[in-house]
């Protein structure tokens, strides 16, 4: 039998529980450890991946126990798909930490750091393959916790304010999940997914299905940073590290949004969500409100760091209005966007943190003539804003092209609309910032030195650039999991 | 009539009623450790309303017995569990992060913490 689904998730847990131990003897093993156990996660998703290509859906019995008395996980095309985005980012997250790291942390931390950040992928990994409801509800708390005390980790001004906000917020919403598992719970006697949509449609007319719609629809809206419940992200996303807020904004909020994806589809049922509540057509007005304010509000912004976080929370609407409009175009381009955003917006953060550890520059007007002094890097920026907004052949184009196809296959043109009017407004912002970096005249002649980066930060950014443009050019490679991810969740 | 319904679903009206103190505290309190109070006010109805699902009128505790029939569902005590582990550790970071705000600012006003 093949534990590849379990062996996923324990991977960075077991590392997690070595790094504090090495850590004590020498600290700079804990940075093995995490890339060890980062590499080890990405050649499990692959093996994931490829399994599940070939047979179709996994589902593993932790520790042999059938559900309904053991835990079960169950790896479809979406889980594999998301496993990998997330072990890929990860990886190039860690393997990024530690020049900027020993710089930015003095003190003590880097033991630490590596051992939240190994509970932070481990959570998210625990999340994404799990068949189980109140399972789901443990994962997301673990990674919850590790992310607010990140936030927290820089110990710089207004980190522990911004990691409270945070933290507030969130336990509002892993409360209410808890609360709709119980109400799951109770009517149905179950919490194994596959389970409790065979039993779901006796109980569809009960008000008790509708409220445990409605907790875990706030709940997981409130992970996934939906406006107007996405106060907490900015603060929270421009204080942290800046491999932390890559992981962050590439996977953290889809993986709420994935959350999302598995509640109101595989639970709940296409049926109930677009004919007998109406949530998903809710859903798509939220997210497009959600693309525009969160543009908005990032073409006002004066911090590099604070404009990239509201991009990603307009970006993360993108993933939620593709997959609320519910139908096979829309569906295909939101879960695309998913892959393709981590790429795009994991390189701008990861540009944005190189920026910071060479000058320690974050307001945007004091870019001027950086692209002189650190060329591959600002290059890099440049491709992955292109695929931000929207440029032909960058990946981001793909996506939102299979987007507006969605929103016409659905009918609704209001849809395509916002989100040509939203790439306009990206186009604004990112442009603004290039050109400055470009052609904004030399502020810091003299002052910083023309050299690259490390390779160790400047590999993850090249990466992850490349892909921008790749992946632009062969969507196949994504889309041959994206395509049976669509046919699993609608049912066909 | 009232009566009946009161007594019948008590355990959910409490539950009710915390969740909804608890959701006041966070958000209209001001004091940081008051919101953290709240948070914990929210999580405890979570459980309460969880554990009384699983209590069943004269039910036993669900260890095999032969003579027995009725027993109290085990299932909603172990979610419990969890949620209280989960809740203990939310609630020590909360604090630790109160501390450090607390020496950084010399307040634990959330309004006057948002003007610096």
């Amino acid at each position: 039998m093949d534990h590849s689904p379990i062996l996923v998730v324990i991977t960075p847990f077991v590392g997690a529980y070595l790094s504090p131990l090495l850590g004590l003897w020498r600290e700079r093993l804990c940075h093995l450890v995490a890339v060890a156990a980062a590499l080890l996660s990405l050649f499990f998703s692959f093996r994931l991946a490829g399994s599940v290509l070939t047979s179709g859906t996994i589902r593993y019995w932790v520790g042999g126990w059938e559900p309904p008395w053991g835990i079960e996980l169950v790896v479809d095309p979406l889980s594999a798909f998301m496993c990998l985005t997330i072990s890929l980012v990860s990886l190039l997250a860690v393997i990024y930490s530690k020049n900027f790291i020993e710089k930015e942390l003095p003190g003590g931390k880097i033991t630490s750091y590596y051992t939240l950040i190994l509970l932070l992928i481990g959570g998210m990994l625990g999340v994404v393959v799990t068949g189980d409801l109140f399972n789901l509800f443990v994962m997301t708390e673990i990674f919850s916790i590790a992310a607010y005390a990140l936030v927290a980790i820089s110990g710089k001004r207004g980190s522990f304010i911004g990691s409270y906000r945070y933290l507030i917020l969130a336990s509002i919403g892993t409360s209410l999940i808890l609360l709709g598992t119980g109400y799951l719970y109770i009517i149905t006697g179950t919490l194994n997914m596959a389970d409790l949509s065979v039993r779901l449609p006796a109980f569809y007319d009960s008000w008790v299905v509708f409220g445990a719609l409605a907790f875990l629809l706030i709940g997981f809206g409130i992970k996934t940073a939906l406006f107007p419940l996405h106060t907490w992200l900015p603060g929270a996303y421009s204080i942290a590290p800046a491999p932390v807020t890559v992981i962050f904004s590439a996977v953290v909020s889809k993986v709420g949004g994935y959350s999302l994806i598995r509640v109101l589809f595989t639970i709940f049922g296409l049926e109930f969500i677009t004919d007998l509540v109406p949530v998903a057509p809710a859903l798509t007005w939220v997210a497009a409100a959600t693309i525009l304010v969160a543009s908005m509000f990032a073409i006002s912004q004066r911090s590099l760091m604070r404009m990239l976080a509201y991009s990603s929370v307009a970006h993360i609407g993108y993933v939620v209005l593709g997959v609320a409009l519910a139908v096979e175009m829309g569906m295909t381009g939101g879960i695309l966007h998913i892959f393709n955003h981590a790429l795009a917006t994991g390189c701008l953060f990861f540009c944005a943190g190189a920026v910071i550890y060479k000058t320690g520059i974050r307001h945007i007007d004091d870019l001027r003539g950086l692209g002189g002094k650190i060329p591959l890097t600002m290059a890099a920026f440049t491709l992955a804003a292109a695929s931000k907004v929207g440029i032909p052949p960058t990946a981001g184009f793909v996506s939102k092209f299979y987007l507006s196809l969605g929103a016409l296959e659905a009918g609704e043109w209001i849809f395509v609309i916002v989100i040509l009017l939203a790439s306009l407004m990206t186009a604004v912002f990112y442009l603004r910032v290039i050109n400055l970096i470009f052609f904004g005249g030399d502020k810091h002649e003299g002052k910083v030195q023309r050299d690259e980066l490390p390779l160790s930060m400047l590999v993850p950014i090249i990466i992850l650039a490349l892909g921008c443009a790749v992946f632009g050019i062969f969507v196949g490679i994504p889309l041959r999991l994206v395509e049976p991810a669509v046919m699993v969740l609608s049912g066909m | 009539m009232i009566l009946e319904f009161i007594a019948v679903n008590f355990p959910y009206l409490v539950s009710v009623s915390l969740l909804l103190v608890g959701l006041y505290a966070m958000i209209v309190r001001r004091n940081l450790i008051k919101k953290i109070m709240g948070l914990n006010i929210l999580s405890t109805s979570v459980f309460l309303y969880l554990i009384s699902v699983a209590y069943k009128e004269g039910g036993a505790p669900p260890i095999r017995v032969s003579e027995v029939e009725v027993y109290v569902n085990p299932l909603p005590h172990a979610l419990v569990l969890t949620g209280i582990v989960v809740a203990l550790a939310l609630t020590s970071f909360a604090l630790v992060l109160t501390i450090k705000i607390y020496k950084e600012y010399g307040t634990l006003d959330s309004d006057k913490l948002m003007d610096l």
